[in-house]
């Protein structure tokens, strides 16, 4: 540690800080555009000169290292000199169309233009005019008010990975712009949005639709991937305006997936259900809740009287709340069944009485980026959790990541080894991965320090380590911050369990942490809220093990509930699922959408909110549990599922459905892990053989993983959701000098 | 991105490539984005004196760069053309120095007798004008290039008479 002195402040700093770090951590305001904490330094915009003793002239504070003994002003005669003439240079360009411009009153320009620019400018020359490019549906640009502070460049080239925009041109001519005209395609492009200090890229769907003081922000949590991702949900006058990102360096640090921050336009923009629907002699009638919800009831009383328990189920999408799960689940046990699931993508569940408690990633998210080697089996990151993959990409500045995957997946990080296995081939190549790191351990002279357990010598010696098996070992074996992650490819696989158990095993004999991505938002949750059908809430046992959702969908049932969910589109058996669904005697579906698939096959259709629009809870794949309240209320009649659930509980007369709020339904969950949750110990054990071939049902594309996503036009207007994905992947952008690393 | 991109090694001769390859061997083999300046020039000297866009592109995907990082280059650099130039580049520096010393004047004769803003071609495809910044020619000043020679102190008559004398 140092010591400097800021504005007359003594402080402590670390030696290699730079000026405008150490301020900003003792909340010293120095004025500044192209410096951001998570990117490189470019030091072109020149606003955040400071005055520091003994200097001849002005320095950069983002780019001027402390010194032992520094004593810097920021706000000195000649600091502000300096920085009122680089306003004035900034605004010679500059647009005054503040009143049009999507960013007034929250610009950074703006800001710093009321603190250091002058009321009149001398400037009488021209403006310089810069043509907009259409870079995609999901940015809109004003590349006049563009000052070149290369945030967005910086983003793409750093942290995406893959870089799209660039500064072409020299001098005034240069502009920001795409190789020739191109859209932008990252996944995760909305976050340059964030970066431009000024209005030259802004909200494409959002535009014009609210000034920035007129919002309302509500805290909120992404449903769409086991990241959750945490939101600020901008609305006015009732209605979500656009999603933004609220920081939390253990989630999503400051950024958001496409995904995250455009999803609400299928809430918002979509053909929304607003009032109860009974069908009466083949016709859909609109009806109100007292009957709808009679019907709801009677009808599954009826299959119960009619079938007993064991036909009647329920099913829900991966991405509903914990307190919608445990209400779910309540209501399904109360009516005799335990046949409720939310693994509507899985084909393996011959395992998982071997399952711990919740589906757990093994490895902190923010950590993910200090890995030195990563297996990932069956992952394809930027489609599946975009925030991960950024995570990741950080890692492999100096880690390294070994991939096995059935199809080509283009990451935006390198790949140290790429293998491409046939579907069938998942476990023969893990096993003799793990022979390989059998062999290692083996090598080694002195005392092991890994138990091997009982069986894995007989299990693995079919197996032989070849050459490829040696090399791969080899990387993942070293190191001192090792992960073995299986990805959604892999879990959707046939023999996914024993997929598991030997990534497991890879895992122990490489001395690696072990764990999973999981589906939608919140898989965890419904594990440990109880909508699996082999253990109640917080791991209970229950008296016998239900149908899982495969089952249920390709096999007959008469009576089926439906939670945010269309098999026919969610499923991985979407046509079996449809039949299953067309001839059953009854079903009861609660979407907040009027052009649900569920018109086709169900009885009643109740309306309910979608994640702006009610309060709950998503726990994330690292055991994360994030409450988040409604934005705005749900259109029409349409009401929070958990509120449905309990009236319906209600008027089955089952016990327990008294709550008043969500947060009692959540201390109730809460409460059962605290009395049973430490019961789930699952101990690894060791397969007798290992099944041979298997399949996956085919990926879903980015934006189609569940019912919002998928209407949300904005999403389905990019390339990839238009699935016009390139077929090779551009050249990553290599590694410069990345800030926000140890 | 797709197959409509043909790779360099198809585009260039072979000891078009030898000399492109020859620059990326100076550099370490993860920095072979430092050959581009060199690449680029010996792409264009092979390309009618121009970078077309699927020339740019080849390059990119030849140094496992982004494209976007090539067309930085290329638009920055004015010994570069990204369009097909006429047969003598014009190069008139409109610096401080040559500023000072009339280099409007020399423009204004493009303007009148070729009819030409910078950045264009004359009808008869013999003269492309561009206007770059200090060549460090200072001391004679105004000065222009044409293709790879200086010619200093230039007036707008013994501008015209160089124009003229061009083929």
């Amino acid at each position: 540690m140092i010591d400097i002195e800021i504005d007359g402040k003594k402080l402590k700093a670390e030696q290699g800080d730079m000026i405008i770090e150490v301020a900003d951590a003792h909340d010293i305001r120095i004025p500044r555009f192209c410096y951001h904490k998570k990117l490189s330094i470019a030091a072109n915009c020149r606003m955040c000169l400071v005055d520091v003793e003994n200097s001849r002239k002005p320095l950069p504070a983002c780019q001027t290292p402390v010194a032992d003994g520094m004593v810097i002003r920021t706000a000195s005669a000649l600091a502000r000199d300096a920085q009122k003439a680089v306003m004035e240079f900034l605004l010679i360009n500059h647009p005054l169309d503040c009143p049009i411009c999507d960013q007034g009153g929250e610009c950074e320009l703006q800001d710093v233009a009321m603190g250091f620019g002058r009321d009149v400018s001398r400037f009488t020359e021209g403006k310089r005019v810069v043509a907009d490019k259409n870079i995609g549906p999901l940015i809109a640009t004003d590349m006049t008010r563009c000052i070149q502070c290369t945030r967005c460049v910086r983003f793409g080239r750093e942290i995406a990975g893959i870089r799209e925009l660039g500064a072409v041109g020299r001098g005034e001519h240069m502009k920001i712009s795409t190789f020739i005209e191109q859209s932008v395609d990252s996944e995760v492009s909305g976050n340059i949005i964030d970066l431009c200090p000024v209005g030259a890229l802004t909200d494409k769907p959002a535009r014009f639709k609210a000034r920035a003081w007129e919002m309302r922000q509500t805290d909120s949590v992404s449903p769409h991937d086991c990241i959750g991702a945490n939101l600020h949900v901008h609305s006015v006058r009732g209605k979500v305006i656009r999603v933004v990102p609220q920081e939390n360096e253990a989630v999503n640090e400051v950024w958001l997936a496409d995904r995250d921050r455009f999803s609400h336009h299928g809430l918002s923009g979509s053909n929304r259900l607003l009032a109860p629907m009974l069908r009466q002699d083949g016709e859909w009638r609109e009806t109100d809740w007292e009957t709808g919800l009679a019907a709801a009831a009677e009808g599954l009383r009826k299959v119960v009287a009619n079938h007993g328990g064991v036909e009647l189920g329920a099913l829900a999408s991966a991405s509903c709340t914990t307190e919608e799960y445990y209400l779910l689940q309540k209501l399904m046990r109360g009516l005799g069944t335990q046949n409720i699931d939310h693994r509507l993508r899985l084909g393996d569940f011959s395992q998982q009485s071997h399952e711990p408690l919740y589906p757990e990633l093994g490895v902190d998210l923010a950590d993910l980026e200090l890995l030195e080697s990563t297996l990932l089996i069956g992952a394809d990151l930027r489609k599946e959790q975009p925030i991960a993959a950024l995570r990741l990409r950080k890692a492999t500045r100096s880690g390294r990541v070994v991939s096995i995957h059935d199809r080509q997946v283009y990451d935006n990080f390198d790949l140290t080894r790429d293998i491409r296995i046939d579907t069938g081939d998942y476990l023969p190549r893990l096993a003799s991965l793990a022979s390989a790191l059998l062999d290692r351990i083996r090598d080694q002279d002195g005392p092991l320090d890994v138990r091997v357990p009982d069986g894995v010598d007989q299990l693995l010696k079919d197996y032989p380590a070849d050459d490829e098996a040696a090399s791969a070992a080899e990387i993942i074996a070293t190191g001192e911050r090792k992960a073995v992650i299986v990805g959604l490819g892999a879990l959707e696989h046939s023999s996914a369990g024993h997929i598991k158990r030997m990534a497991g095993l890879i895992a122990r004999l490489a001395g690696a942490s072990y764990g999973q991505f999981s589906h939608g938002g919140n898989s965890a949750g419904a594990w440990l809220a109880g909508a699996i059908p082999h253990r109640g809430p917080a791991g209970a046992e229950v008296s016998s093990n239900g149908l899982d959702a495969k089952t249920m969908l390709t096999q007959q049932q008469q009576g089926l509930l439906l939670l945010n969910t269309e098999p026919g589109k969610d499923s991985a058996w979407p046509e079996a699922a449809r039949q299953t669904l067309e001839a059953a005697e009854f079903v009861v579906s609660l979407t907040p959408f009027a052009d649900d698939e569920a018109f086709d096959y169900a009885d009643v259709i109740l309306p309910v909110g979608g994640f702006t629009e009610t309060s709950g809870t998503y726990v994330n794949v690292n055991g994360r549990w994030q409450t988040f309240r409604g934005a705005v209320a749900p259109p029409g009649q349409a009401r929070p599922a958990w509120k449905v659930l309990r009236v319906l509980g209600n008027l089955l007369e089952l016990k327990g459905f008294e709550y008043v709020s969500s947060e009692e339904v959540l201390a109730n969950v809460q409460g059962r892990l605290d009395a049973e949750g430490e019961k789930v110990r699952p101990k690894w054990q060791c397969p007798e053989e290992l099944p041979t071939g298997g399949r996956v049902p085919d990926p879903q594309n980015i934006y189609a993983v569940d019912h919002i996503v998928r209407r949300s036009a904005v999403l389905q207007a990019t390339s990839d959701g238009q699935d016009r994905s390139a077929a090779k992947r551009p050249n990553l952008s290599p590694f410069h000098n990345i800030m926000g690393l140890p | 991105m797709s197959a409509e991109t043909r790779p360099l090694t198809d585009m260039l001769s072979a000891d078009a490539m030898a000399r492109i390859d020859a620059w990326i061997a100076k550099f370490p083999a993860d920095r072979k984005r430092a050959a581009v300046l060199s690449a680029l020039r010996i792409a264009q000297a092979e390309n009618d004196n121009y970078l077309s866009e699927p020339l740019m592109k080849a390059v990119a995907d030849y140094l496992e760069i982004p494209r976007i990082a090539v067309f930085e280059v290329a638009t920055f650099y004015t010994m570069y053309h990204l369009e097909r130039p006429g047969r003598h580049v014009v190069s008139l520096c409109t610096n401080v120095s040559c500023m000072l010393a009339g280099s409007d004047r020399l423009l204004q004769v493009f303007r009148e007798q070729y009819g030409i803003e910078p950045g264009e071609t004359s009808a008869d495809g013999r003269i492309t004008l561009k206007e770059v910044e200090c060549m460090a020619a200072c001391g004679g000043a105004p000065m222009c290039e044409v293709g790879q020679q200086y010619h200093e102190n230039l007036t707008t008559e013994s501008l015209t008479t160089l124009l003229e004398g061009l083929d």
